[in-house]
């Protein structure tokens, strides 16, 4: 059972409802922080690590001894990595998809392709919470090869709960893909409404049920409500803006231990969604 | 002519209203926002769009039924599993957005039966505003090529300033350290991190100052809400000095910021001038760049 936390507006409090979600469960869980540009997660949940993986991708390498620079390379890549410059072969690594098409049509068997570091995932526990991060090496452009390798630790029979990166591009979608049910964590701004919107259509497009979280609910105005109403998404819980909350967040902390009424309320989060994705 | 980028690594820092206000501030500067995928700007610049461009970019592979033989050689050559057979039909369909467009599929199909059909990814636009000209975009819902769509915006904004005599672009960027901020980091003069006093906002600036830094952008540094932790504030600043980074500003957390932001206004448009107080100070500091 998959649960997918997102927002389609960066620090509308993602990664507070999945930790606190994930701590609130009195059952073995997992958390997978697919955010793996500004992961965040392990702030909170502190695991004790036991395994790191390197994640790679493959980027063509030509063999000088038996590339006849004809350019095919050249012509079959649509991402423009790899070129035929006078008597020289260039491979730009950062704009490699790594879909392998130039090794296989070089009529000359010259391409290697060679791994190249895009990233690590770590896995490690905390209390009963499986932690598995993923984090994107500095300098590197593409998130989702680092979140398919995050995404392979999902085990079937257990609660999974996804950290997914800001934004609707191809990062999010590779993160929420495959959910049973997304929680969209927004705030009632008009920014924080107009990219839960944008969130709410990537959601229909994908068929994923959802519903929504509004976080700092007393901070803004009525729309973000109205909206949900209209269009009847489930108001699952609201998080009125509190020094305290954000206090405990800033050092790091669950508000589920240090502010006991959060406890009860993620609890019941867990009651409405759990029926929802039950198979 | 000087450009100007506010990022921030972790979202929702306060990059949109950083930008709105230097926007209300500039004289003689073009506006830009670069977070095409879930782009706020718009919403406090009020755009006049007057012009409004298609944006092609990528392609997605369809599978012609009719020719397909049902081989399955695109399967297993695909990396990103984007093809899979439809064993109730007995034919191979392409998942659309696991598709990167490469084209593997379609060259390689010994039966032609798969053709890479053009997407249109979104639109950017040029507008006018009443703070000056806006270059901006809307990306597609669920679409990729992020990247390429905020070159073409970066490209604008500096073609309209060279061609204005404007003196500055001043860029609103995205979230994360990936190819959207990395795209929006070509040519820029100086890389505004806007943070927040936690550990998660420490954690993600570190982060994108790393990146900027990889890239050879000059970097300052703003702490936003910097009175909701005063200790973690100063861990920033003390990280920043070690680092040798300005911290150009702090601002203190204020209802009155949202409420501008509820009223679609920037902060110089709220009637206690003092709310705009460290906003305009943030915007001389950075006048020497």
């Amino acid at each position: 059972m998959i649960v997918s936390v997102a927002s389609g507006k960066g620090g509308t409090g993602k990664t507070l409802v999945a930790t606190n979600l994930a701590m609130s469960l009195d059952f073995p869980c997992q958390l997978l922080d697919c955010d793996v540009e500004e992961p965040n997660a392990h702030l909170f949940l502190k695991p004790q690590i036991k395994k790191e993986e390197k994640v790679f991708k493959l980027v063509p390498k030509a063999d000088v001894s038996k590339c006849q620079l004809c350019g095919k390379c050249q012509e079959v890549c649509v991402y423009n990595a790899i070129a035929v410059v006078g008597k020289k072969h260039l491979v730009f690594p950062q704009l490699c998809h790594g879909c392998g098409a130039c090794s296989y049509f070089c009529p000359h068997g010259a391409i290697v392709e060679e791994k190249q570091e895009i990233g690590v995932v770590t896995t490690g526990e905390s209390l009963h919470v499986d932690v598995i991060s993923g984090r994107m090496k500095i300098g590197e452009a593409m998130a989702p090869p680092v979140i398919r390798r995050v995404k392979e630790h999902i085990r079937p029979d257990m609660v999974a709960i996804i950290d997914a990166p800001p934004g609707t591009s191809c990062p999010v979608i590779e993160s929420i893909k495959g959910s049973d049910f997304v929680i969209l964590v927004t705030e009632p701004t008009p920014f924080g409404l107009n990219d839960f919107v944008l969130s709410v259509e990537v959601l229909r497009k994908l068929n994923i049920p959802f519903g929504a979280i509004i976080n700092r609910s007393d901070l803004g105005n009525q729309e973000t409500e109205d909206f949900c109403q209209k269009n009847g998404i489930e108001i699952l819980m609201k998080i009125p803006f509190q020094k305290e909350i954000a206090e405990v967040y800033s050092r790091g902390d669950f508000i589920v231990e240090a502010l006991p009424s959060f406890r009860q309320a993620f609890k019941e989060l867990w009651e409405k969604i759990q029926p929802k994705v039950a198979v | 002519m000087k450009q100007i980028l506010i990022i921030s690594g972790k979202g929702g820092t306060g990059k949109t209203v950083l930008t709105a206000a230097f926007a209300s501030l500039a004289k003689n500067a073009v506006f830009s926002d670069c977070d095409v995928d879930a782009a706020n700007l718009h919403l406090i610049l009020n755009p006049q769009v007057e012009e409004k461009h298609e944006f092609r970019s990528g392609k997605t592979a369809v599978i012609n039924k009719d020719l397909c033989k049902s081989c399955g050689l695109c399967e297993g050559l695909c990396r990103f599993s984007a093809i899979a057979e439809d064993k109730l039909n007995g034919i191979y369909v392409v998942d659309p957005i696991s598709c990167e467009g490469c084209g593997f599929c379609a060259l390689a199909c010994p039966h032609s039966a798969i053709e890479m059909q053009e997407n249109i990814s979104g639109d950017w636009f040029v507008s006018s505003t009443r703070f000056g000209p806006f270059v901006h975009a809307k990306l597609g819902v669920a679409e990729e090529n992020s990247g390429k769509l905020v070159s073409t915006v970066k490209q604008m904004g500096k073609e309209l300033a060279n061609q204005g005599k404007s003196e500055k672009v001043v860029t609103d960027g995205a979230p994360g350290i990936g190819c959207p901020v990395i795209a929006s980091l070509s040519d820029v003069d100086c890389a505004i991190v806007v943070t927040e006093p936690s550990l998660s906002g420490i954690h993600d600036a570190k982060r994108v100052i790393k990146v900027a830094k990889h890239f050879q952008v000059p970097v300052k540094i703003v702490i936003n809400k910097f009175d909701l932790n005063s200790d973690m504030a100063q861990k920033i600043e003390s990280f920043a000095k070690q680092d040798g980074i300005e911290v150009v500003g702090k601002i203190p957390f204020d209802r009155r910021i949202v409420d501008c932001v509820t009223q679609r206004k920037s902060v110089t448009e709220h009637p206690d001038k003092e709310v705009a107080e460290p906003f305009k100070k943030i915007w001389e500091k950075i006048q020497k760049i």
